[in-house]
């Protein structure tokens, strides 16, 4: 089983996200980068599925260089190899990002691609079903359980407060979401390895996108309206008066 | 025109879908779109929402939900009454379904918008970012403009006189590989268990409840208020609760009549899974925590001591 996860380096803000003055980007200068929490799963998921099935697991971005980071990083974790697209390092929009995965992996043969459901910086909710439109896969997203046997793909994903469940043929590509497993952390071991192994860097064409960013906008500050209701215990009485006055106690 | 897409699930109306009509009726004339005979019973009761014109999208196999096949209807549909916009709520099918047109009509889409101006050759939105702690603004070029609107902004009006819809039928052309996709089982939830996002009342846990077990006087709470437990995820990755319960970005976005946030800081990754709550209470030990600000009620103090002693008094004023 030759398993693709397409993960991507984003910022790691706090509490506040902070704009640069022409509000054209995140000021990322003490800020950490990392790979968002469902694709972070989506290489422990393939890692899993290696495990079990034999095979490949490699890892793609379509970024700047030092992209290069969360590739090692998933290598680390036990992604066997790597492949940079690599662009000047500035945002591509979702049809873009798309044509160029879809075209770096269609002659690679893969039986399962996994994807996030959502990037954590832009959740354009799409790269996943474009590549499986562009290759000609079935496809599923936001899931959170997968078992695979015979060359079908059993997925379910949360809905009406159960799951539903699908069923599709491999090869196919799956967006997952946090939750599907708990990833591992890499070990040393693992980091050493990482350190030494190759990434393949191809250069993507850009293809026109139909989005344009024009500015970035933070959301209104709400003024802090909190009442302290008081310290310890002593303050319950006067919660309970509250959760009364708003209807929550019936009787 | 904008053509609106309202979702169902075999019949049962996913009310949180009325949402875009109001923003979508201040915009241009609204038709709505309805997949599957299984659809018709709700096309009726949308005349008190100011729907005129229904389209309702027929096949024998549109029965579970398969997200190619109901984007291949929807397509159709558009290809004869050529809508300017096709709008969806910002759920999982709805960003699914519009995905899905976008791949097969190789258009753009945009996701989660808040705002949107038609100006003669393009568009302008307004879309989240970040989950919602960020906002961009966006220019989109295309011949059909699909957006989806980000859930828990626009309130669903319903005060209209009940009025005739004009429900128009659509036989479409779809073929098995467009239903290969599709749902074959439903796990119902656990009896008796209040679904999270549909909760009236919150109780959200975070690093502070410290362990699985201490989340018993939560789990208490919750149920003396009728309502479920939620958490942050740093108690999801201790495996102190599942993550079906997590609240946040990459979580449950809920929005109840109350959130009762123990334990938790306030992250923004968290904040924008709850921040639609009309009542925040919070009980933290720090007062400089960022979640306390923000919120309606605090109490500054330790959860540990301070749940169970509600629990008892709410115990005592339901005797
Ligand atoms: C103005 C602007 C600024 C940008 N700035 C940056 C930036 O600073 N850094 C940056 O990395 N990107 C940047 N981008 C790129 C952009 O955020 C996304 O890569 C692109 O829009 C993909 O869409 P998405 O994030 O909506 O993907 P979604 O559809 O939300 O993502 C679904 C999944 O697709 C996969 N995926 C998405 N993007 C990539 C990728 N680049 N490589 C591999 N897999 C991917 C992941 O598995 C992800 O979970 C920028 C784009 C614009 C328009
Ligand atoms: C891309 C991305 C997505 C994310 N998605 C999510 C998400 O969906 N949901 C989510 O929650 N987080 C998410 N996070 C993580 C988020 O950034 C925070 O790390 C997390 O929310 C912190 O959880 P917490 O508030 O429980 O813990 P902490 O930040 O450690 O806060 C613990 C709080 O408990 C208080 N406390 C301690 N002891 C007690 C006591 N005895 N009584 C009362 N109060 C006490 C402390 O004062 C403190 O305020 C995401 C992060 C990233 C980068």
């Amino acid at each position: 089983m030759n398993i693709l996860v397409c993960i991507k380096r984003v910022p790691s803000p706090g509490t506040r996200i902070v704009l640069s003055e022409d509000k054209q980007e995140i000021v990322t200068k003490n800020l950490g980068f990392t790979i968002s929490p469902h694709e972070e799963c989506a290489i422990e998921e393939a890692i899993r599925v290696k495990e079990k099935f034999g095979g490949t697991v490699t890892v793609l971005t379509l970024g700047g260089s030092l992209a290069s980071e969360q590739l090692r990083y998933a290598m680390a974790m036990g992604a066997d190899e790597a492949i940079l697209l690599q662009t000047d390092g500035k945002e591509w929009d979702p049809m873009a990002t798309s044509n160029a995965i879809s075209d770096a992996v269609k002659s690679k043969d893969f039986d399962l691609l996994l994807f996030g459901n959502e990037s954590a910086d832009y959740g354009g909710y799409q790269v996943a079903i474009r590549v499986a439109y562009a290759l000609n896969h079935h496809c599923l997203t936001g899931v959170k359980s997968i078992e695979i046997d015979e060359g079908q793909i059993t997925a379910g994903r949360e809905a009406f407060g159960g799951m539903e469940i699908f069923k599709i043929p491999l090869p196919a590509v799956v967006s997952l979401k946090e939750g599907i497993n708990l990833p591992r952390y890499p070990s040393l071991p693992g980091r050493m390895r990482a350190k030494r192994k190759q990434i393949e860097i191809i250069e993507p064409i850009k293809l026109p996108g139909g989005i344009e960013t024009k500015q970035f906008v933070s959301p209104p500050e709400l003024g802090s309206h909190v009442e302290i209701l008081g310290h310890g215990v002593e303050a319950v009485p006067k919660l309970l008066s509250i959760i009364k006055e708003l209807g929550f106690i019936h009787k | 025109m904008i053509l609106a897409i309202i979702e169902h699930n075999q019949g049962t109306l996913n009310h949180q879908s009325l949402e875009i009509l109001s923003l979508a009726k201040s915009i241009d004339r609204v038709e709505v779109a309805i997949v599957g005979e299984n659809g018709r019973s709700i096309c009726n009761g949308l005349g008190k929402y100011g729907v005129e014109v229904a389209h309702l999208l027929l096949h024998n196999e549109l029965v579970d939900y398969a997200p190619a096949a109901w984007a291949k209807s929807i397509i159709q549909l558009a290809h004869s009454i050529k809508p300017d916009v096709i709008l969806a709520i910002g759920s999982e099918r709805g960003n699914e379904i519009l995905a899905h047109i976008a791949a097969q009509l190789n258009l753009p889409m945009a996701a989660n918008c808040t705002k949107i101006q038609i100006k003669e050759n393009n568009c302008l939105v307004t879309r989240i970012r970040w989950g919602g702690s960020l906002l961009e603004e966006a220019v989109l070029k295309s011949a059909t403009y699909l957006l989806t609107i980000a859930q828990h902004l626009y309130t669903v009006k319903g005060e209209l006189e009940e009025s005739a819809v004009k429900i128009s039928e659509w036989n479409v052309d779809l073929e098995d590989q467009d239903f290969v996709g599709k749902v074959v089982d439903n796990l119902a939830p656990e009896e008796g268990k209040v679904i999270l996002t549909d909760a009236h009342v919150v109780v959200g846990g975070g690093r502070g409840v410290g362990s699985k077990e201490g989340f018993h006087s939560l789990d208490e709470l919750a149920e003396l208020l009728g309502g479920a437990v939620g958490c942050s995820r740093v108690v999801t990755n201790h495996g102190w609760r599942p993550h079906a319960d997590q609240v946040g970005q990459t979580g449950a976005r809920v929005a109840p009549d109350l959130y009762i946030a123990c334990g938790i800081s306030g992250a923004i990754q968290h904040w924008v899974g709850c921040k639609s709550s009309k009542k925040i209470i919070v009980i933290n030990t720090d007062a400089e925590a960022p979640i306390v600000s923000k919120a309606d009620y605090a109490i500054i103090g330790d959860l540990h001591k301070i749940i169970p002693a509600i629990n008892k008094a709410l115990k005592q004023a339901n005797d």
